[in-house]
């Protein structure tokens, strides 16, 4: 087992566990109070600060519960390139997409 | 570099029983659990194997029937029209292929021939029998996902089969399926082609998630990563492709599959008409949306059919000049480029769209960059020949033939990288003569050569040399008049969908038309069509050398090519858990006539000195 | 015939086999859903001014399900836990409450389409738009024939983009009663299923491959809390392995849902 290293007790779990959900239930709060309030004209800032707000969210899931803070370097590599790609396939699409010779996007 | 070749004909080793290696304890399973629940990487490799090249057949003989249409439109076809008839109905009335089974026959030969045929047998058949044998693994990481791979790939083809018998036919919205054309043409033939994409789909990632767990992890000691042979970079890295590009275009099925029978718009603009009619949908999708996520695969996807196959031809080559293979690190380097950059460039598919002249500048520019690594590639390949003793048989044959088929094939793809000329290009025969070069005469010829290779290795037995050279000639002659021509049609105009083979603009019927098609172009399409049936028959020797030579063929032992590989230290075939002993490897992957050696060929490892080696002290990575 | 690295971690790479697997797996995962998330943005990005639907989604609902989800990741990662200090007793609470935290992140689920699928927006003859929960259908409703009469709670909107913010000052004050309306008069009528727009569509989409992966999941985690639990008894070390395996497949579903939940509730 990878993690045999570490002082193993279901306490120090129980104890993390509790801190996460803490914060989960104030970063969704958090989101939520963002979303029914007024910031901005219109959604676009308001958007950007919810994803701003999910991927801390996320980070805490992906860090912790899924202990990816102290995974493997093989583990970084693949996830690494994954997320390269991810945002290729997802930042040229948009590009693309915007990218008309009229200047009016075709959809 | 001096060549030390002792003996020319392939020296005979004593002959050892190989009747039951290994099977001492285990006691003989049942049919089902042998041939179609087997978890052994082996069997699940010939079940792919011949799964595959049953598949490639029938998508052949779809052709031939479209090949018959172009050259002679609106005529009955010979022998197969009553069958045809008879099997499909009235899309084939009179034993005559009407438009609309054209259409369907072309969307499934390419569906056929890239995702249940080539594909398959490359990747999964190739890699599932061959890379655990040549890093030294007694089976695949995950046996039973690999056995769920295959049943959910024989699925996916199943599916794809019966969708041809359904009222309305098989897809007929070509094999990349472009929305919105695929969502209205009314056939539940589309529903069924996604299903089974899915499917198929489902087991590349299976068997993807496979091959890297079992590469990284199960290389046995001392088989770091700059001593796997190349074939298993190869599959390394079309793994990855098949990896990451794959899901895409899974969003993209399940999205068009919503398409189609949920009612969504995902693809469907708004205001479409079909026929005249305001489709009843609510519109505000993107049909160029679907074109992103299929070409994401898509065009990985030429390099999942290509990178297995140059693996194999590396092999073939290293092993039949008896030296070194020239630059393997250029080569590992450049296959790792090559699977880098396969995922930026996909949209150099669609220049026609009206891309901005930013963003075709941009996958321009990565389509040119792709270009130098696969160069790099081919070069060491023809370098590899170089100076070596070449020993001329079948396989070698093959992988010769490889490579100027695949330099015309990518050579030719460079102008259809650059927007200026693939504007004209786009859609005409020089797009279907351009990437038939590259996986017909080029993938599946290398793919032929891992038949004639590794047979011995599966059977215990030669396939027929003579009958081997009888088909690699024909198919070299025939494929290259079957494929050549159609540069020139497509340079003419010939556009590649029309089920007449253009004979609505010929020279004949619009006389006086600016670019009407010359009546000698429309002739080519009988050559075609007579090259494509002389191709055909010349695969006849190879399907009764390979059932012939299970037999009957020329028995030879375990490693009768002398090659350096893991894969030909095991007993032939190889018993269940393929190693009788375990292995240490203390040699790069072709050392072939090392100075002072004593054979012209010296393995990458043996059986471990020591009986308690654990140690994996080796420095990987 | 032995596969190596099945329960011990390879030196040189400090993994066993199922963990590597099942990261390549979520590799997969990732792209998959970052299609759907892309095929998601275009269609915001693209949608006519004003008719991508705000507030259209029960929030409560919504956080619920994101705690109960959270909730349940946390339950998986303590079974784990339990399983490593070798606690079988407090591995079968953890992930019993797992399971049952999934079924009732699906019941909500549900609730939720059926609210949906009961939703109806129909257009009438005179350009103006009935909208609202069925309430019933009179027994000799037929919209082909043009007979009966349907109900609906909610309210008429002169203007369909009237009813895409939800969030608006004038949706808020809106009052819904019971609206009643011929067959006579319909135009067309139709709930707010996948194929009602390009938000329905990719709510549905979004959401039912989620909770298909919730479904597969929890028959999983149930496997190995039930029938499979015997190899606790025989290999305990390659049992806790697949429970943490497990357990990060389900995280990656919980992480799926933290960026659903504000993507299709909350913007």
């Amino acid at each position: 087992m990878s993690e045999s290293e570490k002082p193993v007790s279901l306490q120090s779990y129980i104890r993390l566990c509790g801190v996460v959900f803490l914060v989960v239930l104030c970063t969704t709060s958090a989101m939520i109070a963002t979303s029914f309030a007024h910031i901005g004209d219109g959604w676009t800032l308001k958007v950007a600060l919810i994803l701003a707000i999910a991927v801390v969210n996320a980070f805490l899931v992906a860090g912790y519960l899924m202990h990816l803070l102290s995974e493997k370097k093989l583990i970084y590599t693949v996830l690494v390139f994954t997320l390269f790609f991810f945002i290729g396939l997802m930042g040229l699409t948009m590009w693309a997409m915007n990218d008309f010779p009229t200047g009016t996007a075709v959809h | 570099m001096s060549s030390t070749v002792q003996q020319f004909p392939p020296f005979r080793e004593p002959q050892p029983a190989h009747d039951d290696h290994g099977h001492a304890e285990h006691h003989e399973p049942g049919f089902w659990s042998k041939y179609i629940f087997s978890t052994d990487h082996k069997v699940i490799g010939i079940q792919y194997g011949f799964t595959s090249l049953c598949f490639l057949l029938f998508g052949f003989f779809l052709m031939l029937l479209m090949r018959w249409q172009i050259a002679h439109p609106g005529v009955p076809v010979p022998l197969l029209g009553p069958l045809l008839e008879k099997v499909l109905g009235q899309p084939a009335a009179g034993g005559i292929i009407s438009p609309e089974l054209y259409n369907s026959f072309g969307a499934m030969h390419g569906t056929i021939m890239v995702f249940l045929g080539v594909v398959p047998l490359a990747f999964a058949a190739f890699g599932n029998y061959v890379v655990p044998l040549m890093i030294g693994a007694p089976d695949m990481c995950f046996p039973r996902v690999n056995m769920a791979s295959f049943h959910a790939y024989f699925l996916g083809g199943a599916v794809m089969v019966v969708s041809f018998f359904i009222p309305g036919g098989a897809a007929q919205a070509g094999w990349t399926s472009y929305s919105p054309l695929a969502t209205t043409i009314p056939t539940d033939g589309q529903a069924f082609w996604l299903i089974g994409m899915v499917l198929l789909i489902t087991s590349s990632l299976l068997g993807a998630v496979n091959f890297i767990a079992t590469i990284i992890q199960l290389r046995a000691p001392g088989m770091t990563w700059m001593r796997l042979p190349w074939f298993v970079w190869a599959q390394f890295v079309t793994a990855f492709i098949l990896l990451l590009a794959f899901p895409p275009l899974e969003a993209a099925g399940v999205l068009q599959l919503m398409d189609n029978l949920a009612g969504t718009s995902f693809f469907l603009p708004t205001g479409l008409a079909v026929g005249g009619q305001l489709v009843d949908r609510s519109g505000g999708g993107s049909p160029l949306l679907w074109q992103h996520l299929f070409w994401f695969l898509g065009h990985p996807e030429v390099y999942v059919l290509i990178l297995p196959a140059m693996g194999i031809v590396i092999e073939v080559i290293a092993n039949n000049t008896r030296k070194p293979i020239w630059g393997y690190k250029s080569l590992v380097y450049s296959v790792l480029a090559v699977g880098f950059l396969s995922f930026i460039v996909w949209a150099h598919h669609m220049y026609l769209t009206g891309m901005g002249q930013k963003i075709a500048t941009f996958f321009q520019a990565t389509t040119m960059i792709i270009s130098i690594p696969s160069v790099i590639i081919l070069t060491c390949m023809f370098l590899s020949l170089w100076g070596g003793s070449i020993r001329i048989n079948t396989p070698m044959l093959f992988a010769l033939g490889f490579l100027p088929m695949f330099g015309i094939g990518g050579l030719t793809g460079l102008p259809l990288g650059l927007a200026a000329c693939d504007l004209l290009l786009h859609d005409t025969y020089y797009i279907i003569a351009h990437f038939h070069y590259v996986v017909a005469p080029g993938t599946i010829f290398a793919l032929f050569a891992g038949v004639y290779f590794w047979f011995p290795k599966i059977t215990g037995r030669k396939m027929n040399e003579f009958w081997g050279r009888v088909h690699f000639w024909c198919s070299l002659a025939f494929m290259n008049i079957v494929f050549m021509p159609m540069f020139l049609q497509g340079i003419k105009g010939m556009l590649r969908r029309m089920s007449n083979g253009g004979e609505l603009y010929s020279v004949a019927k619009v006389p006086g038309a600016i670019d009407a098609l010359p009546g000698n172009i429309i002739q080519l399409n009988g050559v075609i069509l007579w090259a494509a049936v002389c191709l055909g028959i010349a695969q006849i020797p190879f399907i009764i050398n390979l059932f012939w030579s299970i037999s009957h063929g020329e028995k030879v032992g375990d490693n009768p090519w002398r090659a350096t590989t893991l894969d030909w230290q095991t007993p032939t075939p190889p018993p269940h858990g393929n190693f009788t002993e375990e292995q240490v490897i203390e040699h790069g992957p072709y050392e072939y006539s090392v100075p002072g050696a004593t054979e012209d060929f010296t393995p990458q490892g043996g059986p471990a000195k020591h009986p308690t080696a654990h140690s994996h002290t080796s420095a990987d990575h | 015939m032995d596969i190596p690295y099945t329960i011990e971690s390879r030196p040189d790479t400090g993994l066993y086999n199922a963990k590597l697997g099942i990261w390549l797996f979520l590799a997969s995962e990732v792209m998959l859903f970052g299609g759907l998330f892309s095929a998601y943005v275009l269609l915001r990005v693209g949608a006519a001014p004003g008719m991508w639907p705000h507030g259209w989604l029960n929030v409560t609902l919504g956080t619920i399900n994101t705690l109960l989800l959270a909730l349940s990741a946390i339950t998986t990662l303590l079974a784990w836990a339990a399983c490593k200090v070798r606690d079988f007793t407090k591995f079968k609470i953890f992930h019993g409450c797992t399971i049952l935290l999934a079924l009732s992140f699906l019941t909500i689920k549900s609730f939720e389409y059926h609210d949906k699928l009961i939703h109806y927006e129909i257009k009438l003859n005179n350009g103006t738009f009935a909208d609202g929960h069925l309430v019933e259908k009179s027994p000799d409703f037929d919209l082909a024939k043009k007979t009966g009469t349907v109900t609906l709670h909610g309210r008429i909107a002169t203007d369909e983009k009237d009813l895409m913010d939800l969030r608006s000052p004038e949706a808020k004050s809106a009052k819904l009663d019971e609206v009643t309306v011929a067959a006579t008069d319909i135009k067309s009528m139709g709930n707010y299923g996948p194929r009602h727009n390009t938000f329905t569509a990719i709510y549905f989409t979004l959401t039912g491959l989620h909770a298909l992966h919730i479904f597969g999941g929890t028959v999983v985690i149930f496997y190995f809390w039930g029938p499979g639990s015997r190899m606790w008894k025989t290999d305990p070390e390659r049992f806790t392995n697949r429970i943490e395996v497990s357990g990060l497949f389900w995280h990656f579903v919980d992480l799926v849902w933290i960026f659903l939940f504000p993507v299709l509730y909350l913007t």
